[in-house]
């Protein structure tokens, strides 16, 4: 855009994004992480009881490792912008999921009651 | 061939809008025909409908919100009419089905149409000269915001004249909104005119997010960023994380209404307290989204007429966004009497007192601004004086329904009506029109005229107190809303004073629209030679008035809050640069008219089940953007002669009239810039 060449006065350059190393070390470990994820499932090493939080442990790392290399997130200067817009928007997801699912079961509890059986009458 | 539009769609036999589409049709034949008379139309599509300059979509954006309180304004004193006539055995003028649609409309407008329109103009206009940018961030995104907002505009006025509008209040709530209940297409309306431009203010809000954390001038840290700035930032965060919320809701709507699904359905597993919870969600960000900059405007205005640096700075940004994050946090109160326990009620009631605590702050620092101060009495000020006392009032009803227990009495009342139209125009509408006063010479390069403009402060004031008053003690006394007809004669003479009310404000816009008029007569009197007519202290203020297109000739160095005001005492605030350089400039695009107007299309056939016209919609929205995107003559730079002859203009102008001793080459300081 047209505007763009006057933004990066007053930052220095890039700060916020990726050298090719950042983005090669991401991948690596992003690619070691699914094979990982796969191979706990797959490979029949893994306890079956182990499975699922195996897979979970995975996934959390998998987003961390996204997080970090590939949204920028962290907290040298030029990432504390990317890291404060990622615990805002994370703020405002937990306040509409949880807020959501406290009001609807509260209303539930007390308004869906089960229609109460027919009294008999003398 | 044409779905389930038929020539029956046009409501031929209600007299009342059939006058009203005469009217219409006379007034846009006449003003298409006064256009093409004066062979305007080429000026109109390539100076203003394809620009991407910030300050005409601005203006764009204000004209429609004005045009829209017309309509809003047609419908409340319509309601208002209605109301003092239908007591007892009077049935009134209009009959039910007409009369619910016309309370949604005036809603839906209001917010939708009038006041999003109108601050996000504002913030269009004000926010690249504040920060000392050239243009926002993604000025053809801008464009497209613009459009998308107008093909909602000309969605819903459409709803009057073919087929209806939704007759469900305000928010639609299911399971009035569903098919089963709502068979028509005024709820289709509805949903595809605020889905299109929802999409424009979610565009609209990254844009400014962007363009305020990337653009501002060199040395502008955050704590250096004028209040409105501020404000506008959280609004635009606000908007951003709210307006999705509504547009899964609508979408949800939209999926029971046309794909048979059942997510707000009483039969079938639908919960229709999900949707209000949803509405809710967006609701109560969004009552901040226009308040939040009209509370920048007024800081704005009240340092600048009391000649001081605004009170407590660092408070009123902290407040600010303080309200963008407790404004996620009590959006229950608007569902008190839903069937929530008593740890939920207890929760967003307390939340919903706090939230007064930030604004209580903000109050306290304008009243501290002015303390002590040489207040100017100007329209702006008399606007914002009105503000303070008439917020206070709404401020104290609102805390007052806080508490569950008596929101239980109030709920939906006219008390209820009274107290959030105590803040809606006492805040918001004050607030925009104060600010038009305060902005409007950075337009157009000349002042609004003074007199009709206290004419018509004065008649809202007194206006807005006579026509709302009465509806708190009638909520009081029982009175629900939204209610055509009522046997109680005890509440008509209340509703009589109401409408007597109504008639005044109906005053005070007519004279906010003589005050234009007469001050587009009296232009060259009302000339504002100097860019700085009320002694500004923001950046805005040290170009020229209009504006020129790139903003600035050099842009500004920053290095405290006010830095335009500290120029002017230090004697540099008009320095003229050793030389000027190229600048780089967005060129105008059509693409957004005309995905605009696709979008109407898509709309439009979407209400009707024209699948095939859709089908157009649709293709003709994504096509004019792939043509955008394969664009590559989308900017141009101006030459450095150009800039010099237009900044050697204005220096012209200001020396005429003694504005400037000094338009020496510049020093050492300047040449950094």
């Amino acid at each position: 855009m047209a505007a763009s060449s006057h933004v990066s006065h007053d930052h220095g350059h890039d700060e916020g994004h990726g050298s090719l190393k950042s983005y090669i070390v991401g991948f690596g470990l992003s690619v070691l992480l699914t094979l990982a994820s796969f191979g706990t499932v797959m490979s029949g090493v893994v306890p079956h009881h182990l499975m699922l939080p195996g897979i979970v442990v995975f996934a959390v790392a998998q987003l961390l490792v996204q997080l970090v290399f590939f949204l920028h997130m962290g907290t040298s200067p030029g990432k504390q912008g990317n890291l404060a817009i990622m615990l805002f928007t994370l703020l405002i997801l937990a306040i509409v999921v949880v807020g959501s699912l406290w009001v609807l079961h509260n209303m539930n509890v007390n308004m869906m009651h089960p229609a109460l059986p027919q009294v008999p009458t003398e | 061939m044409f779905g389930k539009l038929t020539l029956s769609a046009i409501p031929f036999d209600q007299p009342i809008i059939m006058g009203t589409l005469l009217v219409v049709m006379l007034g846009g034949a006449s003003v298409f025909g006064y256009v093409t008379w004066q062979r305007k139309w080429a000026y109109l599509w390539s100076e203003w409908f394809t620009t991407v300059d910030h300050k005409k979509i601005g203006v764009m954006y204000i004209i429609m919100a004005l045009v829209m309180l017309l309509r809003g304004f047609a419908d409340a004193i319509m309601m208002r009419t209605q109301q003092a006539m239908a007591s007892a055995d009077a049935a009134g003028y209009l009959p039910p089905h007409h009369y619910d649609q016309i309370f949604t409309a005036h809603g839906d407008i209001m917010i939708f149409f009038m006041a999003m329109p109108f601050i996000t103009g504002l913030m269009n206009l004000v926010v690249p000269l504040q920060i000392g940018a050239r243009d926002v961030a993604y000025p053809f995104l801008n464009s497209l915001s613009f459009w998308l907002t107008a093909g909602g505009v000309v969605l819903i006025m459409a709803s009057l004249f073919i087929g209806d509008f939704a007759a469900t209040g305000w928010l639609a709530y299911p399971p009035l909104s569903e098919l089963k209940f709502s068979p028509g297409v005024g709820v289709d309306y509805y949903i595809w005119s605020l889905q299109l431009s929802g999409l424009g203010t979610t565009l609209s809000g990254i844009n400014f997010i962007v363009t305020i954390l990337k653009m501002r001038a060199p040395g502008m840290t955050l704590m250096k960023m004028p209040v409105f700035t501020w404000t506008a930032l959280v609004t635009n965060i606000l908007i951003v994380a709210a307006f999705p919320v509504l547009t899964v809701a609508l979408a949800l709507l939209g999926a029971d209404r046309y794909l048979g699904m059942h997510f707000f359905t009483n039969d079938a597993g639908g919960n229709a307290m999900m949707y209000v919870n949803l509405i809710w969600i967006w609701g109560h960000p969004e009552v901040y989204i226009l308040i939040l900059p009209c509370f920048g405007a007024y800081s704005e205005i009240i340092a600048t007429f009391s000649g001081k640096p605004l009170f407590g700075y660092k408070s009123m940004v902290y407040a600010t966004a303080a309200i963008g994050v407790l404004s996620f946090l009590v959006w229950l109160h608007h569902f008190f009497t839903m069937g929530s326990g008593a740890s939920v009620n207890a929760f967003f009631g307390i939340m919903t007192m706090i939230i007064s605590v930030p604004t209580g702050v903000k109050l306290f620092n304008w009243l501290f601004t002015m303390f002590r101060g040489r207040v100017r009495f100007t329209v702006p000020v008399l606007w914002t004086i009105g503000f303070m006392v008439t917020f206070v009032i709404g401020g104290v009803t609102g805390v007052l329904m806080a508490v569950p227990g008596a929101d239980f009495v109030l709920h939906n009342s006219l008390f209820l009506i009274a107290h959030f139209h105590n803040t809606i125009i006492g805040g918001v509408v004050f607030g925009c029109l104060a600010a038009m006063n305060y902005w409007f010479p950075k337009a157009f390069g000349f002042k609004l005229a003074e007199r009709w403009g206290k004419a018509s402060f004065w008649c809202w004031l007194v206006g807005f107190y006579v026509a709302f008053m009465p509806l708190y003690i009638l909520g009081l006394k029982g009175m629900t809303r939204r209610m055509n007809h009522y046997a109680n004669p005890d509440w008509q003479p209340y509703l009589i004073v109401a409408l007597i009310g109504a008639v005044i404000i109906l005053f005070g816009i007519f004279f906010t629209v003589l005050q234009l008029y007469v001050s587009v007569r009296d232009r060259v009197t009302l000339r504002d030679p100097s860019g700085d007519p009320w002694g500004g202290r923001t950046l805005e203020w040290s170009t020229s008035s209009p504006a020129p297109f790139y903003n600035f000739a050099v842009l500004p160095q920053v290095r405290e809050l006010d830095q335009f005001w500290t120029d002017k005492q230090d004697g540099v605030a008009y320095m003229r640069p050793n030389r000027y350089e190229d600048i780089h400039m967005p060129r105008n695009t059509g693409v957004g008219v005309f995905m605009g107007l696709f979008g109407v299309v898509l709309g439009f056939a979407l209400v009707w089940h024209i699948w095939w016209m859709a089908a157009l919609g649709l293709a003709g929205m994504v096509g004019s953007f792939l043509v955008r995107v394969y664009d590559r003559d989308t900017d141009y730079w101006v030459p450095a002669a150009e800039v010099e002859r237009i900044e050697r203009a204005r220096l012209m102008r200001m020396q005429k009239v003694g504005m400037v001793g000094v338009a020496t080459p510049a020093n050492d300081e300047q040449q950094a810039a």
